[in-house]
C-alpha cells in the first residue's frame, strides 16, 4: 500500500513538473488523496462486464487506477496528449482515464455528471445477479450539484436498491470557495439518511482506516445489493489544479507524510528505504517523462476518428 | 392502420423481443399509464422513474456501458433541456475515449406544436440536437417510418435522438406496418390498455417484423419538376398537401422526407436541387441558428450555380415560445396556408 502510495505521488509530482515545463497545456489531479484512493483499487473487483466493479471516477483518481495495476506512463502521454495517450488519444486532459476493459468510465471534466450515470451501471449489476457493484466518486463541491441528489434518488428507489458504492472525498474547497461558507449540512454523509442509505465519514488519510471501512462498505454493498454513502475527509496538497499554480500546500495533512512516519517509528519501513523507494519511481517516471516527450502529437486528421463506433 | 403511438409501440415490442433492448423508462413509460401519449402501454421492459430528466438520461448511459440496451424517453422535448451537457457528453464518450467506450443508447421524446401545448409542450428539439456531435438524430412523419426508425435505432451503436412529432402520434398512417393485422379495431383491441383498472390487462401483440428504415436515408414522398421542398416531422404531411393542391395550379413540387437529421441525405437533396434549381426548406423550430439555415448554406456553396432562385426557409418564428392561443400557435409556427404560400412563391420566383 505504501509502495503505491508513493508510486501515485510521484507521477502527480511528474505531471505537475511537466505541466510547469512546458510539455502540457493543464494539470489537475489527486496528490492528498492517496491514502484513500490506493486502497480503494486495491479492493475492487477488476474486470470487464456487470461481473465486475465499475468505476465512475472524477479527474483525482490517479492512485487508485495505479493500484488496480496500471502502468504510469499512460498518465504522462495524456498530460503531454500524445497519439499514444491510451486514454483519449491526446483529446483530453491529464487525469482523465478511461479503461474500458477494467469497467473504468471514462473521467470527463464537467462536475458530478457521473453520479447521474452511475445507478445506471448498478442497475445492469442488480439485475445480473453476482458481486459486482458500481463506485462512483467526486469531491465535496459537487454534491452542490442536482446530479448528487440524482444519485441518492435513484440509488434508493423502494424495491430496487442499487449496489452501488457513492464515494465523496471532502477536502473542504471547492477551487478557492471554502465548503463551509457554501454547505449548511454538518457532514454530507448526513444525506444519505433522508434516503435510507447506510452513511458513513471517515478519515481519508489513514490508509488502514481507508482500507478497512472500504472493505466493509463494499462487503455491504456486494451482499445486500444496496447503496452506501461514504465521505472521506482527504487533502489537496497542491490546490485545485495548474490553475491555482500547482504548489505544494504546507497547512494541510500529508497522508504519505503521516504513514512513512508511521511505518518509520513502528520499525516496518526505514526512511532510508522509503527515500530509496521514492528516488527510484522518480528516476522511472523522469526516464518516462523524457521518452514521452518525443512521441508524436495526434494527426490532425485523427479529428473525424471515433465519432461513431461501428461494427466490425 | 396504426397510428404513429402503436407503430412506434410495436417497433419497441420488436426490440425487446428482438433486439436486445432491456430498459424502456422514463417518467410515467410503465404500468399503469404506459405513456403520456401511450406510446409504451403493454411493453415488458417498461418502467417508470423519478421525475428527474438528468437522472434519465444519465441512467441510460450507464444502462448502455454495463452492456444494456435502454430506450430512454424524456416525456416532453420542452424538458431535456436541463439533460444538454449529458447528452453532449453521451455523445463525445467514444470520440473523447479514442474509441474505448460506446452507448447504444436510445432517447425518445415528443416534439413540436399541433396540440395546443403551450409554452411548454410545444419545443422543437431538432436545431437543438443538430448542434450535438455524435448523435444519429431521426424524425419520422408516419406511422411506417417511425416503425421502421425506431427498429433501426434499436439496432445502432451509437446513441440515437428519435424525435416524436407529437402532433402525428394519434395520425393513422397509409402503409401497413408488416404483421399489422388489417383491422385497426382488432389492433385497437390487442395492444391499447384498457381504460379503468389496467392491473390484469396484457397486450396481445401481432406477429411483428423487422422493417428497418435505414439511418441517414431520405425519402421523396412526391415526384415533381420545379420546385424542392424538404421537410420532416410535423410540417411533412403539410408540405405533401399543399404540393398536391398546387398541381391543379400548375406547381409541379417534390417533396422530400429528411427522416434523418444526421446524418442527412445530403446526395437526395442534392440530386433533386440539381433537377428543379429551387428549393425550400421547412420545419417549426425557430429560424435563427436552424438547422434549415445549415442546409441552405450547404445549398448555396455546393449548388449556387444549379439555382434558379435563392434557397429558402420557412421555419418557426423567434419568439420564445408558442403562446396557447388558437391565433398565436397559428402565427408563431408555419401552417398549410403558409406552406402553400411559400411554394407557390418560390415557384414562380424570378430574378
Amino acid at each position: 500500500m505504501h509502495d503505491l502510495m508513493v508510486k501515485a505521488r510521484v507521477l502527480e509530482e511528474r505531471l505537475i513538473q511537466m505541466y510547469k515545463q512546458g510539455h502540457g497545456y493543464f494539470w489537475i489531479g489527486g496528490p492528498g488523496e492517496e491514502a484513500f484512493n490506493v486502497p480503494l483499487g486495491l479492493l475492487m473487483k477488476k474486470g470487464q462486464g456487470p461481473a465486475h466493479d465499475y468505476l465512475h471516477a472524477h479527474y483525482r483518481q490517479s492512485a487508485t487506477v495505479l493500484a488496480l495495476g496500471e502502468e504510469p506512463i499512460g498518465a504522462l502521454r495524456q498530460m503531454k496528449n500524445t497519439a499514444t495517450d491510451p486514454y483519449s488519444g491526446g483529446r483530453n486532459f491529464a487525469g482523465h482515464f478511461s479503461r474500458r476493459e477494467w469497467n473504468i468510465a471514462p473521467v470527463s471534466s464537467p462536475i458530478e455528471v457521473q453520479y447521474a450515470m452511475a445507478p445506471g451501471t448498478a442497475l445492469v449489476q442488480k439485475r445480473h445477479g453476482g458481486d459486482g457493484i458500481s463506485i462512483v466518486t467526486g469531491g465535496d463541491a459537487g454534491t452542490a450539484e442536482g446530479d448528487f441528489a440524482s444519485c441518492l434518488v435513484w440509488s434508493s428507489r423502494p424495491g430496487n436498491e442499487l449496489p452501488l458504492l457513492i464515494i465523496v472525498t471532502n477536502n473542504k474547497w471547492g477551487i478557492s470557495t471554502p465548503a463551509e461558507t457554501q454547505h449548511g449540512e454538518t457532514r454530507v454523509s448526513d444525506r444519505g439518511k433522508a434516503f435510507n442509505i447506510r452513511s458513513k465519514t471517515i478519515d481519508g488519510n489513514d490508509p488502514i482506516t481507508a482500507y478497512q471501512e472500504l472493505k466493509e462498505a463494499m462487503e455491504y454493498v456486494r451482499k445486500e445489493r444496496k447503496p452506501f454513502l461514504m465521505e472521506a475527509m482527504v487533502s489537496r496538497l497542491y490546490g485545485h489544479s495548474s490553475a491555482s499554480g500547482a504548489n505544494f500546500v504546507g497547512n494541510e495533512v500529508d497522508c504519505l507524510a503521516q504513514f512513512e512516519a508511521r511505518l518509520e517509528k513502528h520499525g516496518l519501513l526505514t526512511r532510508q528505504e522509503m527515500d530509496d523507494l521514492r528516488n527510484r519511481y522518480t528516476e522511472e517516471m523522469a526516464a518516462m517523462a523524457r521518452q514521452v516527450r518525443d512521441e508524436p502529437l495526434p494527426a490532425p486528421e485523427t479529428i473525424w476518428n471515433h465519432i461513431y463506433a461501428e461494427r466490425k | 392502420m396504426a397510428n404513429m403511438a402503436q407503430a412506434v409501440r410495436m417497433a419497441l415490442h420488436y426490440a425487446e423481443e428482438h433486439l436486445g433492448v432491456t430498459d424502456i423508462f422514463g417518467e410515467d413509460v410503465g404500468a399503469p399509464l404506459g405513456g403520456v401519449f401511450t406510446v409504451t402501454q403493454g411493453l415488458k421492459t417498461a418502467w417508470n422513474s423519478p421525475l428527474d430528466e438528468r437522472g434519465i438520461i444519465g441512467t441510460a448511459i450507464g444502462i448502455a456501458m454495463a452492456g444494456g440496451r435502454p430506450v430512454a424517453e424524456i416525456q416532453f422535448a420542452d424538458y431535456i433541456y436541463n439533460t444538454i451537457d449529458l447528452l453532449k457528453i453521451a455523445g463525445n464518450t467514444c470520440w473523447a475515449s479514442h474509441g474505448d467506450w460506446n452507448l447504444p443508447m436510445v432517447v425518445k421524446t415528443p416534439v413540436g406544436s399541433g396540440i395546443r401545448g403551450s409554452i411548454y409542450h410545444s419545443h422543437s428539439f431538432d436545431a437543438t440536437a443538430t448542434h450535438i456531435p455524435g448523435w444519429k438524430i431521426v424524425i419520422p412523419s408516419n406511422p411506417l417510418d417511425a416503425y421502421g426508425l425506431m427498429i433501426s435505432a434499436c439496432q445502432e451503436l451509437n446513441p440515437v435522438m428519435y424525435l416524436e412529432p407529437k402532433a402525428l402520434l394519434r395520425v393513422k398512417g397509409e402503409e401497413r406496418i408488416p404483421g399489422e393485422p388489417e383491422d385497426d379495431r382488432q389492433l385497437s383491441k390487442m395492444i391499447d390498455a384498457p381504460l379503468g383498472d389496467r392491473s390484469q390487462w396484457k397486450a396481445q401483440w401481432p406477429q411483428l417484423e423487422a422493417y428497418a428504415v435505414p439511418i441517414g436515408k431520405g425519402k421523396v414522398v412526391r415526384e415533381g419538376s420545379q420546385v424542392t421542398v424538404v421537410s420532416y416531422g410535423r410540417t411533412l404531411p403539410l408540405c405533401k398537401k399543399a404540393a398536391d393542391e398546387l398541381a391543379s395550379q400548375g406547381v409541379d413540387a417534390e417533396v422530400i422526407d429528411l427522416r434523418t437529421l444526421w446524418p442527412y441525405d445530403w446526395e437526395l437533396i442534392k440530386a433533386s436541387i440539381e433537377k428543379t434549381g429551387r428549393v425550400l426548406y421547412v420545419n417549426e423550430d425557430t429560424e435563427v441558428t436552424n438547422f434549415g439555415e445549415h442546409l441552405v448554406r450547404r445549398t448555396v456553396e455546393e449548388l449556387f450555380y444549379k439555382l434558379l432562385a435563392p434557397p429558402r426557409l420557412l421555419a418557426g418564428k423567434f419568439v420564445p415560445g408558442i403562446g396557447l392561443a388558437d391565433t398565436l400557435e397559428m402565427a408563431s409556427v408555419p401552417q398549410q396556408g403558409d406552406i402553400t404560400a411559400a411554394i407557390h412563391a418560390l415557384a414562380g420566383e424570378q430574378p
